[in-house]
């Protein structure tokens, strides 16, 4: 992988600190007059999401983290790992639960999904921002109620909880923002 | 194909209080009859010191037929000092200065310097008319409160409780780590000084001149630059800086005339260079003859134009007070 000098360095680029691939999310540079050049830099690990400061002295170099961002159909999940797919090369990637995280609860079968990758494994999942999903469990709702407001829980075809309004039933079909975890729309099938 | 930024990255009205800023600098001096000079850009010689690189050019033509290496200044301070020992008295000078390297929210690699040279002055009487004329040029600006003098020491003893005197590297790291100031890598087991500049930038600076002008003076030998000794225990180096809001302003120095010592100084820093791998810049030898010939006692300073304009105007990066700065250049 490419090292990278300070002069170099931006917000986004991905480096290796500790053994570990970072995001830059800031980047500044420092001198006294008469003095020794800093970088301070701001970086994101995208293991963990932590964000912490470090400092170069300017001029100096890190090395580049081979982290790439593709998009990988899901397949299936064996009960420990979830299994991608790559459309294009018909390559099959797992993943486990330290990388799907709070994504896993999204995940439909055949969805396509942004997969960040470390040196080709993945190591983040981010589901699509918006999901359609099934109904299959929530309470039936008080007749004649169209405002939705108040709402109730009602399960998913994954598992995933979300709020809905009191006129949605079981068995129909909604529309997701995973982002948020908030029902946007009732979709017709 | 990306848009061309043709646009002026400062405002108009910033433009304007620039040009209303260099005019009252030349209306301060005039009355004071200090004369205004202007000394090349580029030169043969060029700056020594490690921390700051000079861009370098070449000039073919008439006396030189295979090209002659010249320099971009880093300041104007060489030739101002063959003015002073030629006998002009007080001068100063706005000159545009070149550094490579060096960009950031308070950085461009061209910028405008103020420099002046007091006949007579020491590094405190220099002091009090930086500070005159800042106070001037940022009045009904910046609400500034009575300027504050300390130094190198104090200001290591009141912000981090150590005495850049006396503390070793280990003392120094020791004291990063406790502060939670994150350690760079490579720095060196042998030498204090970029530690101090470690603690300095991350500890120290951004809390320096909060709403007044703060001169820091009286350096360490080791970062007397251009600045003549005091003899003592530890000799202390005539310098100061001046901090306004967390940002650094001026440098400025009660003069060394030695040719000896400044010879001396030269041949430390390119030996510097050397051990890090950087190139040997050719010494001015100009500048030693003049000395040589008698430089009159005198104090000089270095300000940053733009910063000044940042601080008058209330901006935060000097990108907003330059029109075209490097990234647009």
């Amino acid at each position: 992988m490419a090292t990278y000098s300070t002069n170099e360095f931006k917000s986004g680029l991905k480096i290796m600190l500790d053994g570990d691939p970072y995001a830059i999310v800031e980047n500044e540079f420092v001198k006294p007059g008469k003095g020794q050049a800093f970088n301070r830099v701001k970086v994101r690990n995208l293991k963990t999401g932590r964000t912490i400061e470090r400092t170069f002295k300017s001029g100096d170099t890190a090395e580049g983290a081979d982290v790439v961002d593709v998009e990988l159909q899901y397949l299936y999940n064996d009960g420990e790992y979830w299994h991608f797919m790559d459309q294009q090369s018909y390559e099959q990637l797992t993943a486990d639960a330290a990388a799907v995280g709070d994504a896993a609860k999204w995940l439909k079968e055949e969805a396509i999904c942004q997969v960040t990758l470390w040196n080709g494994v993945p190591l983040s999942v981010a589901a699509p921002n918006f999901v359609i999903m099934t109904i299959v469990e929530t309470d039936p709702g008080v007749r004649g109620d169209t405002s939705g407001g108040g709402g109730k829980p009602a399960t998913l075809e994954t598992g995933a909880v979300v709020r809905v309004p009191l006129f949605v039933q079981s068995g129909e079909v909604i529309k997701v923002d995973t982002r948020t975890g908030e029902y946007v729309s009732r979709v017709k099938e | 194909m990306a848009h061309p930024a043709w646009r002026p990255s400062a405002d108009l009205a910033t433009l304007r209080l620039r040009a209303e800023l260099l005019a009252r600098i030349r209306a301060f001096f005039a009355a004071r009859r200090v004369l205004e000079v202007e000394t090349p850009a580029l030169s043969a010689a060029a700056i020594t010191e490690p921390n700051l690189a000079s861009f370098s050019t070449v000039y073919t033509g008439p006396g030189s037929r295979y090209g002659q290496m010249l320099y971009l200044h880093t300041s104007p301070e060489f030739p101002m000092k063959r003015l002073l020992a030629a006998g002009s008295g007080c001068i100063y000078q706005i000159a545009r200065v070149f550094r490579d390297g060096e960009a950031g929210r308070r950085h461009n690699p061209e910028f405008t310097l103020l420099e002046w040279y007091r006949v007579g002055f020491d590094h405190h009487r220099l002091m009090d008319e930086v500070a005159e004329l800042a106070t001037a040029l940022l009045a009904g600006r910046l609400a500034l409160a009575a300027p504050e003098r300390l130094s190198y020491c104090e200001l290591f003893q009141r912000h981090l409780d150590l005495n850049p005197h006396q503390a070793s590297v280990v003392d120094l790291a020791a004291c990063a780590g406790a502060r939670g100031v994150p350690i760079p890598p490579g720095m060196p087991a042998d030498d204090a000084n970029p530690w101090l500049d470690l603690l300095l930038t991350h500890c120290i600076e951004p809390r320096l001149g909060a709403g007044r002008l703060t001169f820091v003076h009286d350096y360490l030998a080791s970062q007397a630059a251009l600045a003549r000794l005091r003899p003592g225990d530890p000799p202390i180096g005539e310098r100061f800086e001046l901090y306004l809001n967390g940002v650094e302003l001026a440098n400025g120095f009660h003069e060394l005339g030695d040719a000896g010592e400044q010879r001396r100084r030269f041949e430390a820093e390119n030996a510097a260079r050397r051990a890090l791998g950087l190139p040997v810049m050719p010494v001015d030898e100009n500048l030693l003859a003049a000395l040589e010939a008698g430089l009159p006692d005198c104090a000089g300073v270095a300000l940053g134009f733009d910063r000044l304009v940042m601080l008058a105007a209330g901006k935060a990066f000097i990108q907003d007070v330059i029109a075209f700065p490097v990234n647009i250049a």
